[in-house]
């Protein structure tokens, strides 16, 4: 029998009796991460790593929860269970769970690179690997971020110099400090939107360095030229931005990939910037596992295992987690 | 090639009109005091105003010199085209990096590079293109491989283009429209020289060579008639004519030569051979403005309307690349004139409509005997006026346009000059309009799906319709495909029929999805005729969406007999 297996409420350890990432509520819960489809309310009882219990209890409000360092395991109906750094978002986990001498790893959400703000993905070795694949196919390959960086620096100058304000639409949590880890004060003020400001807070408190911010009405209007506003992708053409006058905006996703995706943003910009794995990251992570069975969740299931198996793995699709092509809202989560 | 890619992603990204000429101007600018650039911009110029050069590479040499590159099975290069919906795309985000950069100008490219490719066999192309692409940068990839696939467009219209240029040379746009007539001629490699005339400041004598003039175009007529009536005032005021169903074409003598242009500014002499005659008896320094229809090759005065054909008609013999004497003796062609734009080598342009008729008739009329005596009389005809005292009338004589194989009015200010493109008079009024008919329209069930291109890249957005075969009621009757159609829809009506199509697929084939049968439009279109081509026996011009018949059961939709009356009609 499979040690972790796929119920209408989520993946299910049965010897373990706890679920991972549940859809519904549950007793037992480990959340992998803080993105709301990942970390559901209503369950009894939460395990998660301690970065991501503030997340978790800023969305969930007073949940009852055990934390993890990472790499530290607990034991529950003699399964052991311990969180890996993921590398997707701030306390994002790779949940390894072992039992009777087998280990099966569910990915969560991940990305390879290390963007400075999340402990950066490690691979754990393991029998059956579950990975996601919002980005398994080959047209999707990141560029390194530093490069996306100088890009989005250097747009919001050109901005500054034809005399509009910058806004970039991106996820409030992961996405929206990674960016502003990247911006140059000296540039002008960097402004944040209300539903960011709070997750910044946290941030600073578990110790990222992120730039000084403020919020849209500390902006002088005097400088809105030079400012950058980063914003959920719900702000998109909101009243709130008439505050800054001329602007130009982009949406930073990685979605944006793709021109047809680009251009029924309808935006004036979009930067290639995701915090899940590209296709070239996920085979390397594959690999790195050292996995002979790989189970495919979330996103280009079909293809991904398809392709899987002609490399000789042994590899399926995951019902239920139907593919989220096209759906550029669940980029981040 | 960098500043091209530049410019193509600027333009690609800018959704302001301003932003986009700001760009085309500043690249243009740049390019006028720097003589590579100048070579660059030439053809810059002619992929701007509409030019594409013919495929260069056929899909499947580069869908195989891609999969060589990456070893990727031929299944996930096919999901990874579905996703982008655009195979250049596609092979640009597939291409492994390129190793090393290196920078040529977009003329060399062309010239050394792409063009002399024709010919040669997808071996020769794939050894040589592997070799270029890789150490090509990044960011140049997409636009090359647009103009390799023969699919490069821009998001600029041409008169945009042509705004641009003028400002960034400082020649009177008037003065760079004409110039801009025919450059973007497919089959034509542009030089540097051509973009130096473009640019020049000298003026340059407006009738040089077989150029045309740019087209007149019409608005739309769209309103009740009682608004029609007070918009327009007077009928008498009015040149009336019926709108043919043909192909807008200008006629150019000059200097012994003649030649004939599509409204697309096409050449399209050799396709229409026969227009080579009036240059027998029409005196050079003569242009014309009409339409070019096929007839039954009754020899007619000019001005008899007699024999046209449907357009239909006209379609099968433009699908011909081969004139043969066979096809000209099946579907002769004549032009019924209806402006004259230049006589004698003057420019006429200026006068107003009714004199220019009536230099036109006087044309017409003094050459008459000389056309009958080459047996040519039926080449050249005369689009008749078309008389009334109120709009009432002239409406219900609207109704009958089909009879005449037009397809409306076209009213023309009788004061008004002969403008470029759509542009208004001074006052702002518009000086050509098209009053057409009520388009065609059926109920037609839509049964396939296909993901569309560019903007709609990803989303169900191409529908093929269907009708049924016999009446309702009746035992086994099936669905009859016989248009497909992709506009006409909201942005969120497209998203609600992309989501009923995901759910309610019965059956993919590659990228089409085979759906149940659910949904009810109201199809629109122009014209109707009889095909052999088709399944359903039936071909439609200009086919849309009207309306989404969300109250209308699939077995309410209409039968083929209801299109098959239309053709009788």
């Amino acid at each position: 029998m499979d040690l972790i297996c796929a119920t209408p409420r989520g993946l299910y350890c049965p010897p373990g009796d706890f679920y991972i990432d549940p859809w519904r509520p549950v007793d037992f819960a480990v959340i992998t991460h803080g993105h709301s489809d990942h970390a559901r309310p209503g369950s009894a009882r939460y395990l998660c790593t301690q970065q991501s219990l503030p997340i978790l209890e800023k969305r969930l409000g007073s949940i009852s929860a055990q934390t993890l360092n990472y790499g530290e395991t607990v034991e529950r109906n003699g399964v052991r269970v311990s969180l890996h750094p993921a590398g997707h978002v701030l306390g994002s986990a790779q949940a390894r769970v072992e039992y009777r001498g087998e280990v099966w790893v569910a990915s969560g959400d991940y990305k390879l690179e290390d963007d400075g703000v999340s402990a950066p993905f490690e691979p754990v070795r393991c029998d059956v690997f579950i990975t996601e694949s919002t980005f398994a196919l080959p047209i999707y390959r990141w560029r390194a971020q530093q490069a996306l960086a100088d890009e989005i620096n250097q747009w919001r100058r050109e901005n500054s110099a034809q005399g509009r304000a910058s806004v970039v639409y991106a996820y409030a949590l992961g996405k929206a400090q990674r960016i502003l880890r990247h911006l140059d004060a000296s540039d002008g003020p960097i402004v944040c939107h209300g539903a960011i400001e709070p997750l910044n807070a946290i941030h600073r408190a578990l110790g990222a360095s992120l730039p000084a911010t403020i919020a849209l009405d500390e902006l002088d209007k005097r400088h809105a030229t030079r400012a950058i506003f980063i914003a959920p992708p719900s702000a998109l053409g909101s009243r709130a931005l008439t505050r800054l006058g001329a602007y130009s905006d982009a949406f930073a996703s990685g979605w944006m990939q793709v021109r047809g995706d680009r251009r029924r943003r309808g935006v004036d910009r979009g930067f290639v910037m995701s915090d899940h794995v590209d296709w070239p990251g996920a085979l390397a992570a594959i690999a790195a596992t050292g996995a002979q069975r790989v189970l495919v969740t979330h996103g280009f299931t079909h293809t991904l295992a398809r392709y899987l198996r002609e490399q000789g793995l042994e590899a399926d699709e995951i019902a239920g987690y139907e593919a989220r092509d096209n759906d550029l809202e669940t980029d981040e989560t | 090639m960098k500043e091209f890619a530049e410019l193509y992603r600027a333009l690609d990204a800018a959704t302001a009109t301003k932003r986009k000429l700001a760009a085309m101007e500043s690249y243009f600018a740049a390019a006028i005091g720097d003589e590579t650039r100048r070579a660059d911009a030439a053809w810059t110029a002619y992929f701007l105003s509409g030019g594409k050069p013919r495929q260069i590479a056929p899909a499947k040499a580069l869908r195989a010199l891609v999969l060589a590159q990456t070893g990727l099975p031929e299944w996930l290069f096919d999901q990874c085209r579905q996703r982008t919906g655009d195979l250049a795309e596609t092979l640009s985000l597939l291409l492994p990096p390129a190793q090393g950069e290196e920078e040529l100008p977009l003329h060399r490219w062309m010239s050394e590079r792409l063009l002399p490719l024709r010919g040669k066999s997808d071996d020769e192309k794939i050894a040589a293109l592997s070799q270029w692409l890789s150490r090509l940068p990044d960011d140049e990839r997409f636009v090359l491989f647009k103009i390799i696939t023969g699919s490069l467009r821009v998001g600029v219209s041409k008169s945009q283009a042509t705004q641009a240029l003028a400002q960034a040379s400082g020649v009177d746009p008037q003065q760079m429209a004409m110039r801009m007539m025919g450059f973007a001629q497919s089959e034509r490699a542009p030089q540097a020289r051509d973009f130096e005339r473009l640019t020049a400041q000298e003026p340059q004598e407006a009738s040089a060579g077989a150029q045309p003039y740019p087209f007149y175009l019409a608005h739309s007529l769209q309103a009740p008639l009682n608004e029609i009536a007070q918009q327009l005032g007077d009928p008498r005021d009015w040149q009336i004519e019926w709108k043919f169903d043909g192909i807008r074409a200008q006629y150019v003598q000059r200097n012994g030569k003649a030649a004939l242009w599509s409204r697309g500014e096409e050449l399209i002499t050799e396709s229409w051979p026969e227009f080579a005659h009036l240059q027998r008896w029409l005196p050079d320094g003569t242009v014309i403005d009409g339409e070019l229809v096929v007839t039954d090759g009754a020899d007619v005065s000019g001005d008899d309307l007699s024999g046209l054909q449907p357009f239909s008609v006209l379609q099968r013999r433009l699908g011909r690349k081969q004139i043969t004497p066979k096809i000209l003796r099946e579907w002769p062609a004549a032009l019924i004139a209806y402006d004259l734009l230049e006589s004698e080598g003057r420019d006429l342009r200026q006068m107003p409509q009714h004199e220019r008729r009536a230099a036109l008739e006087r044309l017409i009329g003094a050459t008459r005997a000389r056309a009958h005596d080459f047996g040519d009389r039926a080449l050249l005809r005369l689009s008749p006026l078309v008389q009334a005292d109120d709009w009432a009338a002239l409406d219900a004589l609207r109704g009958r346009a089909r009879e005449f194989f037009a397809e409306g009015f076209m009213l023309k200010s009788r004061n008004g000059i002969y403008g470029a493109g759509r542009r208004k008079a001074a006052d702002g009024a518009s000086v050509w309009h098209k009053w057409k008919l009520d388009p065609y329209s059926v109920d037609a069930v839509l049964v396939y799906a296909q993901r569309g291109h560019g903007r709609r890249s990803g989303v169900f957005s191409d529908y093929t319709f269907a009708v049924w075969d016999r009446p309702a009621g009746q035992k086994d009757r099936t669905l009859v495909p016989f248009a497909k159609a992709y506009s006409g829809l909201t942005d969120a009506e497209m998203r609600e029929v992309d989501r009923i199509i995901r759910a309610t697929t019965r059956e993919t084939f590659g990228p089409v999805r085979q759906v149940a049968p659910a949904m009810v439009f109201e199809l629109g279109f122009e014209g109707i005729g009889p095909s052999q081509r088709h399944k359903s026996g039936v071909a439609v011009r200009f086919p849309r969406m009207l309306r989404w018949r969300k109250d209308k059961p699939v077995e309410e939709a209409d039968t083929i007999e209801v299109l098959q009356a239309l053709i009788a009609s």
